[in-house]
């Protein structure tokens, strides 16, 4: 319940930036130095460093702020770099991933007078000064499964992850739960290949964010399963995978955290949809009520609901799905947002 | 096997400590001292003036300057070289203007905090420490350990859990206890290619960076199984290490200067005795030299490469000892900006000296520290400093260069002996 308060705070903050913005221009926002700190992914891992980046440069351009960053190369550098951006006067720390958590969090009560929000991590009990912005992928994962079994030809789907780590494997439950919802009601027996909702550690991991080579050869093997669409959630390895699956051409691929359209458009051609994960939209947020004086910590969740999660649109690929399943897919984020469908 | 060494053998051992080297370089100690130093200082003055090129080349404000006037593009090459390595130098050493202001103040904190970017730098300068003792003692025993990185995250995680499965022991047991973990780990990393290499032949370049992949799967394994942190949902990091196994820091946070520094110089003197002041240092080198002299000398080889890697591995286990338990506190994937690899690099340009790696240790800790400070302000990725590092390392691996560009005379004998045997030092 709170989190929905939260988000109706987040709107009326956007709602009275707008207005403010017809008055006199809020005075500090120029002033106002927003710092990032990636994890050891660096900030053009094409994934969350680089999305929560591009809500910075997103802030820099439309509300003036002034932001920088620090990429890790290890977990010693957390710590570092959070002294580097305290010592500098950030307004804002935002650091990405649940590794540097505990790094955040000692910064945080060391320094109770700055501001800080973390990806990806939610803090139980929440600290009063840090926004924790964590994002409930499956609910979208679940469209997107949806769709992927309404597409397919072999009655065969595929997925596999970076590492059996929750933010991972949150992509792949709600799209195993979204094939089998699609099951129940059609009557179909649509296989997913790489992932088991029984045992969440056996599934089809590359065990790297960084290696394309291994996103291709996952791509090859589950293709040769017979998987024709395919969901890599692993940042850039996914693109490996994109690459193999225009090679052989008789499967599609789903994107993940950013709509791989626009992101990746030499895949367009064989992207079906993408799960999107808005990081940058809510760091924008946390950025404004930085700008506004309204920052209170607390956790954000991303939803269906508060659009912080959803599917792309199907853009090139659009004929593959029918207007009756477009109607179902319509019905169903209905029913997630309502409660009607529960997710595991 | 013991036996009695026979005459021949003797007579080996006389020969080989005459044309061994530390003799030589005592005897000739002041004028080799320029010849051994000159390269690599000349050699880092160079990686300088080439990176503040790389740095006016990537500056996008430079590119304006000179769309605007040739004269003001120069203008503004100096002036962004100069905020670069003014950064690198206010964060790696401390600003002289803040220091001397806090001196004046006489304030506790305030002269902590200005002397903190210098602590910080002997704070990333401790793992290469350890890790280019660990590849400089295998190049001097003839062993080109690439499995420094490995043997890095295996000791990083006995230590890990000796730091957080055991409780309830007093600090002075506990702490120890954890990083002698760390190096038993890297000694049993390092000493299976030893015996490979021993037994079989098999060439421990290629069996220590198989052993690599075998280290960094196995941590991954159990950081996300076994080691994993209870309440994280299944996390690839470890819980927090015992307060009582954690090396103590110096002063409040944000200042992290440990205890480790010391213990890395500690340990650098150990292995500068042992490798040049004992009966095996004379061993482990003339192995290192020439195994085929060794053998004939009546040194067990063998013996010498598998006792070697597990030293080598020892050390390189302290290095992953040292982060988690001083700067950690606790193990998580993304352990290490690759300690193993540089440290090859660093253990070259430190001659395969202890003391020369300690130097080029803490040469490299102020690089990298002062490159935070640089992409704070400037907004130089980090990436130039790994730029520079290299362009060093290759001046120093390849002395030919900096000589032509310098016009040094060469030396007689000098620094790229000892890499060669260790290259060479293959077959026995």
């Amino acid at each position: 319940m709170s989190k929905k308060i939260l988000f109706v705070f987040a709107f009326l903050m956007i709602g009275s930036l707008v207005l403010a913005a017809c008055g006199p221009a809020a005075p500090k926002a120029e002033e106002v130095l927003v710092c990032q700190i990636t994890d050891t992914g660096g900030i053009d891992d094409k994934s969350f460093n680089a999305t929560a980046w591009k809500g910075i440069q997103d802030a820099m351009d439309d509300l003036g702020i002034e932001g920088k960053y620090l990429e890790s190369q290890e977990v010693a550098d957390y710590e570092k770099n959070l002294n580097a951006f305290i010592e500098e006067g950030c307004d804002l720390v935002i650091t990405v991933g649940f590794l540097i958590g505990d790094a955040t969090a000692a910064s945080a009560e060391a320094n109770p007078d700055r501001k800080f929000s973390i990806i990806d991590f939610a803090y139980d009990p929440p600290i009063s000064n840090v926004v924790g912005q964590i994002f409930q992928t499956d609910e979208a994962g679940f469209l997107a499964g949806y769709a992927a079994a309404a597409v397919t030809k072999t009655g065969k789907v595929g997925t596999f992850g970076g590492l059996p780590i929750p933010t991972v494997t949150i992509f792949m439950k709600g799209f195993v739960e979204g094939v089998d919802y699609y099951n129940a009601a059609k009557g179909t027996n649509v296989v997913v290949l790489g992932y088991d909702l029984e045992d969440e550690t056996k599934g089809l991991f590359s065990m790297d964010f960084d290696d394309q080579q291994k996103g291709r050869e996952l791509a090859v093997s589950l293709m040769d399963e017979g998987a024709d669409v395919i969901m890599p959630v692993a940042g850039p390895v996914g693109l490996g995978a994109a690459a193999a699956i225009q090679e052989r051409g008789n499967a599609y691929l789903i994107g993940v955290d950013s709509d791989w359209f626009l992101t990746a458009p030499e895949y367009g051609a064989i992207t079906l949809t993408s799960v999107m994960k808005m990081m940058d939209a809510t760091t924008v947020q946390v950025i404004e009520s930085v700008i506004d004086d309204t920052f209170a910590g607390g956790n954000v969740v991303g939803t269906l609901e508060n659009g912080g999660v959803d599917i792309a649109p199907f853009h090139d690929l659009d004929h593959l799905i029918t207007a009756e399943v477009k109607a179902e897919l319509e019905q169903i984020k209905a029913d997630i947002i309502s409660g009607a469908i529960k997710l595991k | 096997m013991k036996r009695e060494p026979n005459k021949f053998e003797e007579a080996g051992q006389a020969i080989l400590q005459e044309i061994n080297e530390p003799d030589q370089e005592q005897e000739q100690h002041k004028r080799s001292v320029w010849s051994v130093v000159s390269i690599p200082l000349l050699a880092i003055l160079t990686g300088l003036i080439i990176g503040a090129i790389l740095i006016a080349a990537t500056s996008s404000s430079v590119y304006a300057a000179f769309g605007e006037s040739p004269w003001r593009g120069i203008g503004a090459i100096f002036s962004e070289v100069y905020q670069a390595y003014k950064a690198l130098f206010t964060g790696s050493i401390g600003d002289p203007v803040r220091i001397i202001n806090a001196l004046r103040s006489g304030e506790g904190s305030a002269i902590r905090a200005a002397f903190n970017p210098f602590l910080e730098s002997l704070v990333q300068a401790t793992p290469y420490i350890f890790a280019g003792l660990a590849v400089a003692f295998g190049f001097r025993s003839g062993l080109f350990n690439i499995g420094v990185e490995g043997q890095l995250f295996i000791g990083a995680a006995c230590a890990t859990f000796v730091g957080y499965a055991i409780k309830g022991l007093p600090f002075i047991i506990h702490m120890p206890l954890a990083f002698l973990a760390g190096a038993l780990g890297g000694a049993l990393w390092g000493f299976i290619p030893g015996l490979l290499k021993a037994l079989t032949g098999g060439h421990e370049v290629i069996n220590t960076i198989m052993m690599n992949y075998i280290a960094f799967r196995l941590t991954e394994w159990l950081l996300s199984g076994v080691m994993t942190r209870p309440d994280s949902g299944g996390m690839p990091i470890s819980p927090l290490i015992e307060k009582s196994a954690q090396i103590p820091q110096f002063f409040k946070s944000p200042i992290r200067f440990h205890l480790g520094f010391f213990i890395a110089l500690g340990v650098a003197w150990l292995i500068w005795w042992l490798l040049f002041k004992t009966k095996w240092g004379l061993n482990f080198r003339t192995v290192g030299a020439n195994p085929r002299a060794a053998k004939y000398a009546g040194l067990s080889v063998p013996k010498s490469y598998m006792l070697a890697m597990a030293i080598s591995g020892a050390l390189a286990g302290l290095a992953g000892a040292v982060q988690v338990l001083a700067v950690n506190r606790s193990m998580a994937l993304g352990l290490s900006s690759g300690y193993g690899f540089d440290s090859i690099a660093l253990a070259l340009i430190g001659n395969n000296h202890p003391l020369g790696v300690v130097l080029t240790s803490i040469l490299f800790g102020t690089l990298r520290n002062g490159a935070t400070r640089m992409m704070v302000v400037s907004r130089i990725p980090i990436d130039i400093v790994d730029v520079m590092q290299a362009i060093i390392l290759m001046f120093v691996a390849a002395p030919a260069i900096i000589r032509s560009l310098y016009r040094l005379r060469k030396s007689k004998e000098g620094e790229e002996t000892v890499f060669v045997s260790g290259w060479g030092g293959g077959q026995s």
